[in-house]
């Protein structure tokens, strides 16, 4: 797209096919020859692993669809029919919701390294937003797969969840009731909700892979970024996306599939709740209601805050202020590497995150509740206050001259790059 | 490189040791659950299945006469993987019990001795009758009680072998029983086991906690009955994959080489 096609069809059909639908020249420029920073450690392997992860989610998911029932007396025994007179209906169903879980490991563990680096300043703004909007596609998938297993945990949670919107009655009154009931399609969460859910639930992940075919548009206007944040300058700075890259994220994949695997085989539901092996039932709320584990360090922000209205604004809002960041980071450089003081506030948000999803899965009282509040506010100001001001007032240590010479030494500041 | 291999072994280390950590951990209502051997344990285990068929049994003669095991039918008993009770002892538990099937030509229902194709009798129609039965306290479906409690067969096993006397300072509401493993330690269910209460023929000592380490093993299975398929396949797939890890690792290597042997000659040209 940015780069001059180097692509030449061989034979007759490939020049035929080239100058009607060039998708062969669109694979070559785009994932065969595609320049890649030479110097990319394997935090970058990621985006492929995210994208493997969202095909197993996709199979999987159209293959329990055709056996799951989305009724409020079938559902439950359904799932559990799956598992036991489907051919290798364990095995799609455990890899599903244990896959769901391993997307987001992955997604985070993503996200934070375009934290690190600073994958989202410029030019890579839209490509940062779209990421965002994945994620928050993710949530919204995920949340409503979730559902669709209709055991105590799924209708409590939709019930919490979809609840939270009748805190609209505090700005206009009676305007969060009717929203709710609009969702619900009733007085309360029945049929008509676990049949949207399962409607949308299969929607979302091909809206999710169009998202995704843009963030990776976005990606190669101006290519990927790298562990220096330096721009590439020569030729010499990058390597072709394959074989190099090809080779390197297939490893990495085959290292993930090994951690699904052992959750997969030896711990399906570990990451899961077993309260959520009840059948629903509308006249018991179980003792805790908790989310699943992705969802934990939102959850705790929404509970940390004592006014509805304004829980709800901070669990939005703990999402929608990632789209914002581009600008609110008023570093020169990207990469948190050469920023010696920034370094320190990053790592600090990576452990009230982790601290966060801790805190989402205990009972907000006491010292729980306090610390809940020291970190959602730590979140928040992470990026409102930290980001511009430090930012502003920080002497960045000493970048090298190019990713050429951050890989061959000159023995200047490079992180280890891992790859090279 | 091998930062990046070390947190993945890292990460796959935890990710083993810590089910272990929750299966021994205290579910938080001051109950203690104590963690027990289980032949089915990951990533090797597999059923006993003398263990399984007394399971059954117990779960026949004292669990069925209250609790329901709806997602099961009697065929599953003699699927591999299970107890896998013969063709013709399957046959011959499924007709013992009485079936209503219907309607006939007349419109009417019938009963009729149960075939290896029906699911496991309820011992109540429907949730009312279970109730007015039990003193207005519902006996939950047992198909998947080893997912659905925290612990699973090791707080299964607590509960059955945690009844005692009432402690002098614990007041008890009506009609509950004291169960050290029960969260608030009340149930409604009546202490279920006592010595010789089953009959055993294949020598096991016919004791409490034989029968309760017994039927949990096979709610466990009730509930997972394909968990040695899981295990067998998994063991065939984590091979596989790590083999291919190192495939991929050398032909990593390999490739990678073509640009490190051209940096070395770089460097040692300057």
């Amino acid at each position: 797209m940015a780069h001059e096609s180097t692509y030449t069809p061989s034979t007759g059909i490939g020049r035929w096919i080239d100058t009607r639908l060039p998708v062969p020249r669109l694979m070559h420029d785009q994932f065969g020859v595609f320049p890649m920073p030479r110097n990319v450690n394997y935090l970058w392997t990621f985006g492929a692993i995210l994208s493997f992860m969202l095909v197993v989610q996709i199979v999987t998911g159209i293959v329990l669809a055709m056996h799951y029932q989305p009724t409020v007396d079938g559902a439950f025994d359904s799932v559990e029919k799956i598992m036991r007179d489907v051919n290798w209906g364990w095995l799609l169903r455990y890899a599903h919701a244990v896959g769901a879980s391993m997307f987001f490991f992955a997604a985070f563990i993503h996200t934070f390294r375009g934290l690190y680096y600073g994958s989202y300043k410029a030019p890579r703004e839209i490509l940062w937003m779209l990421g965002v909007l994945i994620l928050f596609l993710m949530i919204a998938t995920a949340f409503m797969g979730y559902s669709l297993v209709w055991g105590q945990m799924s209708f409590w949670a939709v019930t919490v969840i979809t609840n939270l919107f009748s805190s609209l009655d505090s700005l206009i009154p009676g305007l969060g009731t009717t929203l709710v009931q609009w969702i619900w399609g009733g007085f309360s969460v029945g049929e008509p909700t676990l049949n949207r859910l399962f409607a949308l639930h299969y929607l979302f992940p091909f809206v999710i892979v169009g998202v995704v075919i843009l963030h990776i548009w976005a990606l190669h206007i101006p290519g990927s970024n790298n562990p220096t944040g330096l721009d590439v300058k020569t030729k010499s700075d990058t390597l072709p996306f394959h074989p190099y890259f090809t080779i390197k994220d297939g490893f990495a994949i085959v290292l993930f599939c090994l951690l699904f695997g052992v959750f997969l085989f030896y711990a399906p539901n570990y990451l899961g709740h077993s309260d959520n092996y009840i059948p629903a039932n509308p006249l018991q709320t179980p003792p805790h209601i908790v989310p699943e584990w992705y969802f934990l360090p939102f959850y705790a922000i929404l509970r940390a805050i004592p006014d509805k209205l304004f829980g709800v604004i901070g669990l939005m809002g703990a999402i929608v202020v990632l789209f914002f960041i581009p600008w609110l980071d008023t570093s020169r450089i990207r990469s948190v590497s050469y920023r010696p003081i920034f370094k320190w506030f990053f790592w600090l948000f990576v452990i009230c995150c982790l601290v966060l999803g801790y805190l989402g899965s205990q009972a907000p009282d006491g010292w729980y509740l306090f610390w809940g509040r020291v970190c959602t506010i730590y979140y928040f100001a992470f990026f409102l206050i930290i980001m511009p001001v430090v930012g502003l007032i920080e002497r960045p240590k000493r970048l090298p001259g190019s990713i050429t010479e951050s890989v061959l030494g000159k023995k200047t500041a490079a992180p280890s790059g891992g790859a090279a | 490189m091998r930062n990046i291999l070390k947190l993945f072994a890292a990460i796959a280390v935890l990710a083993i040791a810590f089910p272990g950590a929750a299966l021994a951990a205290d579910d938080g209502h001051g109950t203690e659950i104590e963690a027990q051997d289980w032949s089915f344990a990951p990533p090797f285990g597999h059923f006993d299945r003398a263990q399984l068929q007394r399971g059954y049994k117990v779960y026949q003669f004292v669990c069925a006469n209250c609790h329901g095991m709806k997602l099961l039918s009697y065929r599953n008993l003699g699927e591999p993987g299970g107890p896998q009770f013969s063709e013709a002892a399957v046959e011959a538990l499924a007709s013992q019990a009485q079936i209503t099937d219907g309607p006939d030509d007349m419109g009417k229902m019938f009963q009729r001795p149960g075939k290896p194709s029906d699911r496991l009798r309820s011992p109540y129609p429907n949730d009312q009758a279970s109730r007015a039965a039990n003193g207005g306290a519902l006996p939950p479906d047992l198909s998947v009680m080893a997912k659905a409690r925290e612990g699973g067969p090791d707080y299964l096993y607590a509960l059955m072998t945690g009844y005692g006397e009432v402690p002098e300072d614990m007041k008890m509401t009506k009609g509950m029983h004291y169960n050290t493993a029960f969260p608030g330690h009340q149930i409604a269910m009546p202490n279920p086991l006592s010595e010789g209460v089953v009959e055993y023929t294949d020598g096991t000592e016919p004791t409490i906690k034989n029968y309760a380490k017994d039927v949990s093993a096979f709610m466990v299975w009730a509930a997972e009955p394909k968990l040695e398929e899981r295990y067998k396949i998994g063991a065939r797939i984590m091979i596989f994959l790590i083999v291919f890890a190192v495939i991929m690792y050398l032909s990593n290597i390999a490739v990678w080489s073509r640009v490190h042997k051209k940096d070395h000659a770089a460097k040692t040209e300057t």
